[in-house]
């Protein structure tokens, strides 16, 4: 079975297709609310298929200096 | 987003986030169209979209960045200057650059060396700096209202923390709207505290708002970031637990869980401390004398 690439920041993990990006997010120990997963540049929801050979993009979503400007 | 059982594609989105805006400023009446708006933008998502919302509602809004002079290999306040200053010429809006070396003498890092506050990071340097340039800036160019990119999980961190700690002088400054309370303060007001990060993130990517994605390099292994990170594994879950955290004590603190009797005077301050005149600035201060931001640059003279 074709495996998708998934990056956040400069880390790379493998996750196997068909898989929604919910449980490939769980099977990476990555917190989804920490994250946005985009396909091409597109946001897209946790609901969604990975498909084969894709390459996802996680945004880390957590930013926190101690007084925000 | 979970926590409001609700969905929507990349065109409603945006529009329901500046809808949404725009009845958290009447809600908490942060100001009025005829106010005139200062947006403190650091280059981030949040203070980015805070301009671009605003901007879009059709407020009198300008922007002011605050060059701290820190570069972490990789010139992260250049970088951030340089999308902010695009962000404004590609509206036509107004941004103001202040720079802090420029006016202390030294860059932040510098500056926290010298005065060893802070236990050997430049935050607490950093966070005083900017108030003081903040408030400054602000009421010197005579506008009405500071507004600040806060959102819920900054809210919520600073909650927690505040909580673990009992701080209760923290815990009854936090707001969505801060008074002036003394001559050298401007009113503070976060439109976004009940926006999650991952909101603001996502609103940031639908609009093609360019931002500054990396952290600051003061901020690594930071608490704020720690507590976010604790209340995220909660919200995962539970959905709507750090949206609940935060407005059920917006709600405990409206029916006077932390009412202090000098509450909301001019020249007392939020935890009911008496506020003093820095004879140097002529802003607030709790003790006689200098402020802790002058007593701060006259150790680098």
């Amino acid at each position: 079975m074709e495996t998708v690439k998934i990056v956040l920041r400069d880390q790379e993990y493998e996750v196997k297709s068909g898989m929604t990006l919910r449980d490939a997010l769980a099977k990476l120990g990555i917190n989804r609310e920490s994250v946005l997963a985009t396909r091409q540049g597109e946001l897209i929801t946790d609901d969604e298929i990975l498909l084969p050979g894709e390459t996802i993009r996680l945004v880390a979503v957590i930013s926190g200096g101690s007084a925000k400007a | 987003m979970r926590q409001h059982k609700l969905a929507l594609c990349a065109m409603h989105f945006p529009q329901w986030m500046v809808e949404q805006t725009q009845r958290f400023i009447e809600k908490y009446r942060m100001f009025t169209p005829d106010d005139r708006v200062l947006v403190a933008v650091s280059g981030g998502k949040d203070s980015l979209s805070l301009w671009d919302i605003l901007w879009q509602l059709g407020y009198n809004v300008d922007g002011v960045y605050i060059a701290l002079g820190i570069d972490g290999g990789f010139g992260y306040s250049q970088k951030s200057q340089a999308l902010c200053e695009k962000f404004a010429d590609q509206r036509g809006l107004k941004l103001m650059v202040i720079d802090a070396p420029q006016q202390i003498g030294v860059t932040i890092p510098e500056l926290a060396k010298v005065t060893q506050r802070g236990k050997n990071k430049p935050c607490s340097v950093c966070g005083l700096t900017k108030r003081h340039l903040l408030d400054r800036v602000a009421l010197e160019r005579k506008y009405d209202v500071l507004a600040t990119g806060h959102n819920l999980d900054d809210e919520a961190a600073v909650l927690f923390g505040n909580t673990l700690n009992w701080h209760i002088g923290y815990l009854h400054r936090q707001s969505p709207v801060l008074p002036a309370r003394h001559a050298g303060l401007v009113r503070k007001v976060k439109p976004l505290c009940r926006f999650y990060e991952r909101e603001m993130a996502a609103y940031a990517l639908v609009r093609g708002i360019e931002y500054i994605y990396e952290e600051c390099p003061h901020a690594e292994g930071s608490t704020t970031i720690y507590y976010k990170s604790l209340l995220n594994q909660l919200e995962a879950d539970r959905p709507g637990a750090k949206l609940s955290f935060y407005l059920s004590f917006l709600q405990a603190k409206q029916r006077g869980l932390f009412a202090q009797p000098q509450e909301g005077e001019e020249g007392v301050g939020a935890g009911g401390e008496r506020l003093y005149t820095c004879p140097s600035c002529g802003g607030p201060t709790t003790v006689e004398g200098l402020c802790a931001f002058c007593r701060m640059v006259e150790k680098v003279k």
